[in-house]
Formats: structure tokens, C-alpha cells, sequence
């Protein structure tokens, strides 16, 4: 190992900044689950029967359900009867009917995150920064963004309701929705992701506490940004959310997910679903910045991050479009895909993956065409340091009805030192014979000719390696909103202090 | 401005410098030649820190500072410059944003605020425009599918950007065309000041027309082995280096 390496080992070690405890008085459920905590959580929220029996059906079904094994990560076996599968903050027992309502003591935690729920802040917009390059500087336009905030297991607030039901776009938290627009949420929830799905989808259909629900009326340009923000904060908790996006034919919404946790020495498990419906000439960006706490430099704690996300494009010329910078967890397993059913169907995937210290991550997508002539494009860029496992999982497939459809997958792998792993596992199923593939895939490693290259020019090494990898994301982070690409590359940058090895 | 004394140096535990001396006074342009193999690179890197190069007696003083001690990048803010033989790519970081962190490094080591996005690329624009190279070349990625010409000028961009005290040039005018050479020729004499210093290694007298140099020293075998003024250039080009190293 070069002097140069050794430089960059020492360089990745930075604190996760978001992993305070927010010291607040909860109601939380007693660790186990049995049909009466499915029960209780489906009367807690004051469900319709048919809710709660679908409930039910998922964890009678769960209970039938081996864990599954197939990928890339190792983790010892979870104990699921030593998880609380309801946390809420008790001040809001009844949901706060105004951010007015909500605990200050939230609020600050919010605040601390960066993420204000004020709309006079939101208001001010976005500050250019002045330490970017020009480029990116340039065009940092404050924008305004609508913002639901998921605290354990409750929605404690979504912002600028007003202004977005002036554009008849509903956003507001799954449980609301449930009481508002039940015939909505019958229609689609489960369409997508049945509950028969997989291990953790089954899981979080039972269990489900709360997450966000939007609706993008025909013909309806969401006028801003919509944006939940997830914390898990209770000890021993798990988290469930379900959220749940239709655009209906003609619209266009983008939607950004951003996610931490407290530093907490023990795993904490977080299995979300995410359904995704566009209609005829409908198009959803979905984008992620994803910053659950990894675990220490030893790999103790950290988030387990099982996630099932998946978008149906239902009708002729929809479009999908997930975009997500992955840095946090402990564990991250989760594939992002598009159903691509409609004529002229469009599927994208836009991800960074950076692992570090002890993470795995087992990440992808797959894109089932069904439809003729659909298209689907997947760039994937795996950065791993430290001990850390990458591993990109893909599957394409074609069934014998997509006839003419294309995809194009592009994946690299980008290695900080000699310690970490990177993997790829594509897998392409063609049932017609039309239909098109092509594949790149690519493994570099950030050399010391490039460290020294800048080092003479005066960058620390530390500033080299987050350039280096910035430059490496750049196909992924032109997909994001400009504001969470500034984000985006800052995340990344400490995430890997200490990563220089 | 520079000055290297009983140096020796050896990569991967075998000896390539052997006792060098040179001394480059402020203002002053060396050319350094020598054979294929001779340590030319390896004095270079040396003298920018580059890891892996064992510094095993001697000493090297930049403008009164033992330069032996800096890290590579302390060298760079101290005001060294290295221009590679064979510039490496960064792909997807762009020139421009290159040349901004490492101006704002530089400015920050002196205790000086970032430079302003205006200011910087209108530096950028115009050193460019002198250098015949298309503004396009700022928003590429560094070195990024360069044509070896194009690497070349873009290292003489980075110096005229950096404005450094002592630049070290590795070869710049090896694999120019002739408007090329005079090109980079052009910037290296638009360098030259009273306080600026060249280190000018190269194979070829044809530079040498353009740069003048004020010595011309001859590396072989590890060790500056013959030094003399421009018109040694013109006696090498003429007789080969086997009358130095033979004598030697
Ligand atoms: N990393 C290394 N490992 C082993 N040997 C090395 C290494 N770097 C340089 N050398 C050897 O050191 C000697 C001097 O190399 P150097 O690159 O300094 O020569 P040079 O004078 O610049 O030659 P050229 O004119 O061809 O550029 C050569 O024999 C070379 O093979
Ligand atoms: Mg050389």
C-alpha cells in the first residue's frame, strides 16, 4: 500500500452529523407481534374493516414467509418479537391539525436537520452557496418545496396544503388519506406492491403505520416539489412507512424522499413500501437522498434499510423515474423498479450507492417491460471504501408482448482502497425477439496518480477523493433537483471523510 | 529560489538520484536533458513529494524552507508547480471546477477568501484564449479524452492559472506540433518574471529557441554531470550525450 492510500484511510472518518436523540415523551407499543398488535395499530388510526382485514391477510401470510437469503448482505438473524412496531410522539396522539399544534421540541429537530416545516422559511427559498463550483452555483435557484415530515411512526405535519389544493394536488399523510379518500387508497394501495410481494413488503402491509400519500389530479403540473422527510427517532422501534403517489393521466409530480436516524448501537430496522401509479402521458420523478445512520466506523449499529419500491406504469407514454443517492444504513437492500405496461412506456433508474467502514449494500432495479415499444434506461454508480460491500443487482426483463422495447443499463463500480468489495448482478430475461439490450459496465479505482494530480495543485486529499467521486456521480446527480444536489454531493463528501483508504 | 543539494533519492528500494546538485536563482530559466532512464521524472516528483519516492541524504531548500519536510500539498501552496510528463485524467470533475478548488486551496493556505466565480473565469477565459484553447476545454473533464497536445497546454493553463513561484515542466514540449510548441513556448515566457523560476526538462533544443535558458544542465547517471549555458543545448543536439557520460 502506497503512502498515498494510507493518507486516504486516515481521511474518512467524520461524525455523522444528523444522529442526535430527540428527548421526547412517546406512545410506543411493547416490542412483539401478534394479530392483536396488527389490530391495535389499524384502530389506532381509526381504519375501515377492509383496511384492517387486509392487514391481517398480509401477516397471516408473513407468517408463512421464510426470510429470504438471496443476496449480497450478512446480517445475523432479527429477532421481529423484539421490535416495537408502533412509535409516536404523545403530544400528538390525535395528529397536530396545524403545524401550529406541533411539539416545538419537533420542530427543532427539524430545524437541527436542516429541513425547516415553517412555510415563512420554506418561503425564503434556497440560498446559492457560495462554495460550489460556478457551475452548480449558477443555477441554485431558491424554489419552493412542500414538506411532509415522518417522525417515528407518525406524520407530524405536511406544509403548504393550501396552496397545493388550489391545484387540486392532494398531499398528506397515508392515514389522513385513509379517512379522506378512502376510495383512492382502496383502488391502488396493494396494486403495485400486493402484499403477497416479499418478506418485508408482507411485513410492512401488516404493519404499516403511516408515510405519505399524493395525488396529481388529470392534466395537473404539480406546481412545487413534494418532499417527506422520514426520522426514526424511539429506541427498539421499527419503521413501516407506505407511501403511495398517482398521477392521473397527463401529470407531472416530482416527489423527494430524504431519511436519518440517531447514532444508536443496535440495529434498528426500517421496511418501507413506496407504490408508484402513472396514467396515460402521466410522469413521476422520484428521487431519494437516503442518510439513515450507517453504524460506527466498526460497523456497530446502523440502520437496516429493507425497502420495496416499485412504479407501474399503467398507461400509454407514462413515465417513471427513480432517482437516489444511497449513503447511510447499515444494510441497504432495495430495488427501485418500473412495471413498464403502457405503449411508449418510459423507465428510469438513476442511482448512487456509496458504502463505507462496515455498510453492505445490495441495491438495483428491474424493469419489466410488458408493453411495446417501452424504453428503459438504468445508470448505476457503486462507490465503496473502507470494509464495505457494493453490490449493484439488476434484473431486465421482456415479455413477449414488449415488442421493440430497449433498455440500456450502465453500471460502474468506483473503489476507495483495497479493503472493499464491488459487485454486479445483472440479470436480463428476454422473451421477445425484438427487443433490445445494451449493457456497459465499468470498475475503476481513484488512483494516486489522480490524488497526487491534485495535491500538487493544493487540494487535500480529502477534497481530491469528494471531487474525484462527485465527478464519478455526475451522470446520476444531473437527474436530481438542482437544491438536492447540493444535497446530494454533500452527503457524499461526509460520508466519506475517513474514507480515503 | 531553489536549492538541491547532495540529493539521493530511490524508487521502489532502488537508487535513481545519486548525489544532484542544481541551484536555479529567482528569475532564472534550467533546462535540464539527459538520456531515457536517467532520472529526469524521478527528480521532478521528488521535488513535488509524489509518494513512494525515498529521499535518502540531501537536502532541498525552496525559497528558504527545507522543502523535504512539506507535505505535497504544502509544497504546492508554498508555490511549486509541476506541469506531468503524462497528465492523468479526472474524468466527470470538469477543468473549471478543478482549477477553482485548487485556486481556493491555494488562496485559503494564504489566508485569502475564495476567488469570485466572475473573476475566475474571466482569468480562465482569457488565459485560454491565449493558449488556443476552446472555452469548451473548461467544462470537459480534466484531461478527460485530451489529445496529448491538448494535455500539454492544458498543464501550461493550470500554470498560468496557478501563477506559481518555481514551475517545474516535465517534458511539455515532448509530442507538440510546431503552433503548439510556440504556443506553450508563449505561456512559459509569459511566466518568466523576476520572481518566477523555470525547471525545464526536456529532450529537444527546439524549446529552447523560444524558452531561453539561462543554464542548461545535463542529468545522467543520477547526478547533474555537465552544465553550461544555451550553447550546451546546441552541442548535445549536435554530439548525442555519450562524450559526458563516457568522460564521467
Ligand atoms: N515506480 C518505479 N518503480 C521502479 N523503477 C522506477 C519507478 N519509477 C522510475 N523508475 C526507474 O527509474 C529510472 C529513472 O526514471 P525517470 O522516469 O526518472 O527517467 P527520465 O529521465 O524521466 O526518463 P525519460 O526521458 O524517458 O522520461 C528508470 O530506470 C525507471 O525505470
Ligand atoms: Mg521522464
Amino acid at each position: 500500500m502506497t503512502e498515498a492510500r494510507e493518507d486516504l484511510e486516515k481521511l474518512v472518518k467524520r461524525e455523522y452529523s444528523a444522529g442526535f436523540v430527540t428527548d421526547i415523551e412517546t406512545d410506543t407499543l411493547p416490542p412483539g407481534l401478534s394479530e392483536d398488535v396488527v389490530r391495535f395499530i389499524s384502530a389506532k388510526k381509526g381504519e375501515p374493516e377492509w383496511l384492517t382485514e387486509w392487514r391481517l391477510k398480509a401477516y397471516r401470510h408473513w407468517l408463512t414467509q421464510p426470510h429470504p437469503n438471496w443476496a449480497h448482505v450478512h446480517f445475523p438473524q432479527i429477532d421481529y418479537n423484539a421490535i416495537s412496531y408502533y412509535s409516536a410522539p404523545k403530544s400528538q396522539a390525535d395528529g397536530p391539525k396545524s403545524l401550529d399544534e406541533v411539539d416545538p421540541e419537533l420542530l427543532r429537530t427539524y430545524e437541527k436537520l436542516g429541513i425547516p416545516l415553517h412555510e415563512q422559511a420554506l418561503l425564503a427559498g434556497v440560498k446559492p452557496d457560495p462554495d460550489l463550483p460556478v457551475e452548480t452555483a449558477a443555477g441554485n435557484l431558491g424554489g419552493q418545496v412542500a414538506v411532509d415530515a415522518v417522525f417515528d411512526s407518525v406524520s407530524i405535519g405536511t406544509t403548504f396544503k393550501a396552496k397545493l389544493a388550489e391545484a387540486g394536488v392532494i398531499f398528506c399523510s397515508i392515514s389522513e388519506a385513509v379517512k379522506d379518500y378512502p376510495e383512492l387508497v382502496k383502488k391502488y394501495l396493494g396494486s403495485v406492491v400486493p402484499f403477497t410481494d416479499n418478506f418485508y413488503a408482507t411485513l410492512n402491509s401488516a404493519v404499516f403505520s403511516d408515510g405519505s400519500f399524493v395525488y396529481i389530479p388529470k392534466g395537473v403540473r404539480c406546481p412545487m416539489e413534494l418532499s417527506t422527510y422520514f426520522r426514526i427517532n424511539a429506541q427498539n422501534t421499527g419503521q413501516f412507512e407506505r407511501t403511495l403517489i398517482i398521477a392521473e393521466e397527463g401529470s407531472y409530480v416530482s416527489y423527494l424522499e430524504g431519511c436519518t436516524a440517531p447514532m444508536r448501537d443496535e440495529n434498528q430496522l426500517h421496511a418501507a413500501v413506496v407504490e408508484l401509479v402513472a396514467l396515460k402521458d402521466a410522469q413521476i420523478k422520484y428521487s431519494t437522498v437516503q442518510n439513515w445512520y450507517p453504524g460506527d466506523e466498526n460497523g456497530k449499529g446502523g440502520i437496516f434499510n429493507f425497502v420495496t419500491k416499485r412504479g407501474a406504469c399503467i398507461g400509454a407514454n407514462s413515465k417513471i423515474s427513480w432517482t437516489q443517492v444511497e449513503t447511510g444504513s447499515a444494510i441497504t437492500w432495495k430495488y427501485p423498479s418500473v412495471v413498464l405496461r403502457g405503449e411508449n412506456a418510459v423507465g428510469e433508474f438513476y442511482s448512487v450507492a456509496l458504502t463505507n467502514n462496515y455498510q453492505q449494500a445490495d441495491t438495483g432495479t428491474k424493469m419489466i417491460h410488458l408493453g411495446r415499444n417501452t424504453r428503459s434506461t438504468i445508470v448505476s454508480k457503486g462507490i465503496s471504501a473502507g470494509h464495505s460491500e457494493n453490490a449493484y443487482r439488476g434484473l431486465v426483463r421482456f415479455s413477449p408482448s414488449a415488442a421493440n422495447a430497449r433498455n440500456y443499463t450502465q453500471c460502474d463500480s468506483l473503489l476507495i482502497g483495497d479493503r472493499c468489495g464491488a459487485h454486479t448482478f445483472p440479470y436480463i430475461e428476454s422473451g421477445n425477439a425484438s427487443a433490445m439490450v445494451e449493457h456497459e459496465a465499468t470498475t475503476s479505482k481513484v488512483s494516486d496518480e489522480q490524488l497526487f494530480l491534485c495535491q500538487q495543485r493544493g487540494i487535500d486529499a480529502e477534497k481530491a477523493i469528494s471531487m474525484i467521486v462527485n465527478g464519478f456521480c455526475k451522470d446520476v446527480f444531473r437527474e436530481l433537483p438542482m437544491e438536492f444536489a447540493v444535497e446530494a454531493g454533500k452527503l457524499l463528501e461526509v460520508s466519506l471523510e475517513g474514507a480515503v483508504g | 529560489m531553489l536549492e538541491v543539494k547532495n540529493l539521493h533519492a530511490s524508487v521502489a528500494g532502488k537508487p535513481i538520484l545519486n548525489g544532484l546538485n542544481l541551484a536555479i536563482p529567482a528569475g532564472e530559466v534550467h533546462a535540464v536533458m539527459g538520456p531515457n532512464g536517467s532520472g529526469k521524472s524521478t527528480l521532478t516528483n521528488v521535488l513535488a513529494g509524489k509518494p513512494g519516492y525515498e529521499v535518502t541524504d540531501g537536502e532541498v531548500t525552496f525559497n528558504g524552507q527545507n522543502l523535504l519536510d512539506l507535505e505535497v500539498e504544502d509544497r504546492a501552496h508554498a508555490g511549486l508547480f509541476l506541469a506531468f510528463q503524462y497528465p492523468t485524467e479526472i474524468p466527470g470533475v470538469s477543468n473549471m471546477e478543478f482549477l477553482k478548488a485548487a485556486i481556493d486551496s491555494q488562496r485559503k493556505a494564504q489566508g485569502e477568501p475564495a476567488i469570485s466565480a466572475m473573476d475566475f473565469m474571466q482569468q480562465a477565459r482569457a488565459i485560454a484564449k491565449r493558449l488556443d484553447l476552446n472555452p469548451e476545454f473548461l467544462k470537459r473533464g480534466v484531461n478527460e479524452g485530451f489529445s496529448g497536445g491538448e494535455k500539454k497546454r492544458n498543464e501550461i493553463l493550470q500554470l498560468l492559472m496557478l501563477n506559481p513561484k518555481l514551475a517545474i515542466l516535465d517534458e511539455t514540449d515532448s509530442g507538440l506540433d510546431i503552433d503548439a510548441l510556440q504556443v506553450v513556448s508563449d505561456g512559459v515566457n509569459a511566466f518568466r518574471a523576476p520572481d518566477h523560476s523555470v525547471l525545464l526538462v526536456t529532450h529537444y533544443q527546439r524549446i529552447l529557441n523560444y524558452v531561453k535558458p539561462d543554464r542548461v544542465h545535463v542529468l545522467a547517471r543520477g547526478q547533474i554531470l555537465r552544465s553550461g549555458d544555451a550553447s550546451l543545448a546546441q552541442e548535445l543536439e549536435a554530439r548525442g550525450y555519450g562524450w559526458i557520460t563516457d568522460a564521467a
